[in-house]
């Protein structure tokens, strides 16, 4: 069956809800699901934030300190460091006035992919090339 | 007929989206689809043994045994499982448990994906 783009869009805000933050946990999965498929099988997700999803990812996040748990911003670095293509609405972005320099890379971590902000268009020709869309 | 991959993560009382999932795997099996549903979020409560089913709140258990003996696969994630301090030896027989590669494994051989999204 070879590789099956999934496109998996969030549009809740993180830490309003827990989908929003599975939906990372998820996508990060792509990187162990070959122990499950055949030989040449692969699952290529792409994790897109748009509308109130792309509240709550900006970078200096407290969540591990105060509440004992792993932040979205953790989450979204971890993402970066397997390689998964991360995009974020910048329509959205600019309604809730969160500028792109507010949002995270892990480049500490050595991670060489960094978020894309790019217009809805972009991110519906990404849910056009999917297989499946998943919202979360 | 084809193969049907479901994402559950409602929770099981607070809604009717867990009812309404249960409620279309049995219809999409009975047709004679090949069903798998993942459960995730608040709907791995709902994969605990011995619920009392009081008429005032949704019910997992009675359906759940049944899809299953219908051949219904159902597999719960594991991590969000036991974060609610349930453990494998409290759970429905023949629920499978697992990690989230689990679901997109599932999705690789779908030929539809239905998500219902939790809280």
């Amino acid at each position: 069956m070879g590789d099956v783009k999934c496109a998996f869009i969030v549009q809740k805000p993180q830490y309003k809800g827990e989908t929003s933050r599975l939906a990372m946990t998820h996508a990060l999965a792509y990187q162990t699901v070959e122990i499950l498929l055949e030989d040449g099988d692969t699952v290529t997700p792409s994790l897109c934030f748009v509308g109130e999803g792309v509240l709550g990812i900006t970078k200096g996040q407290k969540a591990m300190d105060i509440y004992g748990i792993t932040s979205s911003e953790s989450h979204l670095k971890n993402c970066l460091l397997v390689d998964l293509d991360v995009y974020v609405c910048k329509e959205d972005l600019d309604k809730f006035g969160i500028s792109v320099d507010q949002l995270p890379d892990a480049e500490e971590m050595g991670a060489e992919k960094t978020i894309n902000v790019v217009p809805f268009s972009e991110i519906a020709k990404k849910m056009d090339e999917a297989k499946h869309v998943l919202f979360f | 007929m084809g193969a049907i991959t479901m994402g559950v993560y409602p929770g099981l009382v607070g809604s009717a989206s867990y009812d309404f999932a249960i409620k279309f795997a049995g219809a999409a099996a009975k047709k004679g689809h090949k069903v798998s549903m993942w459960f995730s979020g608040n709907a791995t409560g709902s994969v605990k043994a011995h619920q009392k089913h009081l008429k005032d709140y949704s019910t997992g258990e009675k359906y759940l045994t049944e899809l299953l003996a219908a051949g219904v696969e159902v597999c719960t994630c594991e991590a969000c499982t036991v974060a609610r301090g349930v453990q494998k030896t409290e759970s429905i027989e023949k629920i499978q448990w697992n990690a989230m590669h689990w679901y997109l494994a599932r999705i690789h051989s779908a030929d539809r994906v239905l998500l219902i999204g939790g809280e």
